[in-house]
């Protein structure tokens, strides 16, 4: 009988110790595996992917997997996104990064590469925490959330992430939960096809904090409100504002086409060279 | 029969394999590790290793019930 081997293993650094540091039921790892399984499916090798992070415990994931990695500071992972992909258009540029990351500090990075449409797969994986620095709000922490900087509750509104996205100028727009591991799996995979910039939000489980200011007190019960509250695009397209009020809308939000960061500045070279 | 195996070495004993396998296949032991209670349930359909945050838990597909289910494995 063939020995049992997961997928994943064949893709993890060697030099590096695990289990991993992520606490027990954290999203990020299944997210982690599903991100591997597509890319194990697709056509590119393991030297064609750039996996880009900032800071965070997302921020660690481009640690453990053996592509070409680059772990940069907070809030940065789509700047040097940019600039690789410019430089190197062949490569398939993925970043990876957390609600805080991704829409706090590197909020205006988010906004402009999306405005530019530069071809990069980001996947923000949406806690609604700082989950690195001890559990403070982030911009995605929901209103009247207790958190460690919000003992009294969040008097902030949060960001819907994927309407940001699509207002800035994201040609695809899609949202999952790490419970929906297929649906999860489909829609990496339409963002590693897609010519521009894509953006999935993935709603990931930070058990230690999220958990606790939630009082969903198992990673089983935190994935378990993933579940019950998850409605598809198409459902979700039938009811009103206050019946979506507190449901993850999952699928694809906006797919479209517009000339890319990359086509353009080609294009220029060449009318350039014609001069 | 398709095998399931645990490495405990890597396990967290987040529990969400067992919660989540459709078919009642695991069981937690004493300290909270998911064990394989019954093995002839189990369908193959990857969920318990698709979800587990650390890779902890495979499924070894037998060839002959993929045949008879006619899909690949994960479908
Ligand atoms: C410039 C800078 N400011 C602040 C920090 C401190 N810091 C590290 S991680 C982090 C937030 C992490 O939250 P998020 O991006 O949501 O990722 P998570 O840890 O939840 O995955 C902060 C504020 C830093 N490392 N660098
Ligand atoms: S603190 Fe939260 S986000 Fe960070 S590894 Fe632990 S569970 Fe995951
Ligand atoms: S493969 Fe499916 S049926 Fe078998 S143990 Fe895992 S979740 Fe249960
Ligand atoms: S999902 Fe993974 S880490 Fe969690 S109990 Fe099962 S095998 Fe262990």
């Amino acid at each position: 009988m063939r020995e049992a081997e997961h997928l994943v293993h064949k893709y993890l650094r060697s030099s590096k110790r695990f289990p991993h540091i992520w606490c027990s039921g954290c999203g990020i790892g299944i997210f982690m595996q599903a991100l591997v399984r597509v890319i194990d499916q697709s056509e590119y090798s393991k030297d064609d992917i750039v996996l880009i992070s900032g800071i965070g415990c997302s921020g660690r994931l481009p640690v453990y997997v053996d592509f070409n990695t680059l772990h940069t500071t907070h809030g940065r992972a789509l700047t040097f996104a940019t600039g690789i992909k410019l430089a190197n258009p062949r490569l398939k540029v993925i970043t990876v990064m957390g609600d805080g990351d991704a829409v706090a500090i590197g909020g205006n990075h988010f906004i402009h590469a999306a405005r530019r449409n530069v071809e990069i797969a980001s996947f923000i994986l949406n806690n609604n925490v700082y989950g690195m620095t001890g559990g403070q709000s982030s911009p995605t922490t929901p209103h009247g959330a207790i958190t460690a900087s919000a003992p009294y509750g969040n008097i902030e509104p949060d960001f819907d992430i994927c309407r940001l996205a699509e207002a800035a100028g994201a040609v695809l727009v899609a949202r999952s939960t790490v419970y929906h591991t297929r649906l999860l799996e489909r829609l990496i995979g339409m963002a590693l096809k897609k010519k521009g910039f894509s953006v999935l939000e993935v709603v990931s489980q930070c058990t230690t904090y999220t958990g606790r200011f939630l009082q969903l007190n198992s990673p089983v019960e935190m994935l378990k409100w993933q579940k019950d509250n998850a409605i598809t695009v198409e459902k979700a397209k039938q009811l009103s504002d206050t019946e979506l009020e507190g449901k993850i809308v999952i699928g694809v939000l906006v797919n479209r086409e517009r000339p890319n960061y990359h086509e353009q500045y080609q294009s220029l070279l060449g009318k350039k060279s014609k001069v | 029969m398709n095998r399931v195996e645990i490495y405990r070495g890597w396990c967290k004993q987040c529990g969400i394999c067992i919660a989540f396998c459709p078919h009642q296949v695991l069981e937690a032991d004493d300290s909270g590790y998911p064990v394989v209670r019954n093995p002839e349930k189990c369908t193959g359909c990857l969920l318990c290793e698709m979800r587990c945050p650390d890779f902890a838990i495979v499924v070894n597909k037998d060839e002959e019930s993929r045949e008879e289910t006619g899909s690949p494995a994960g479908k």
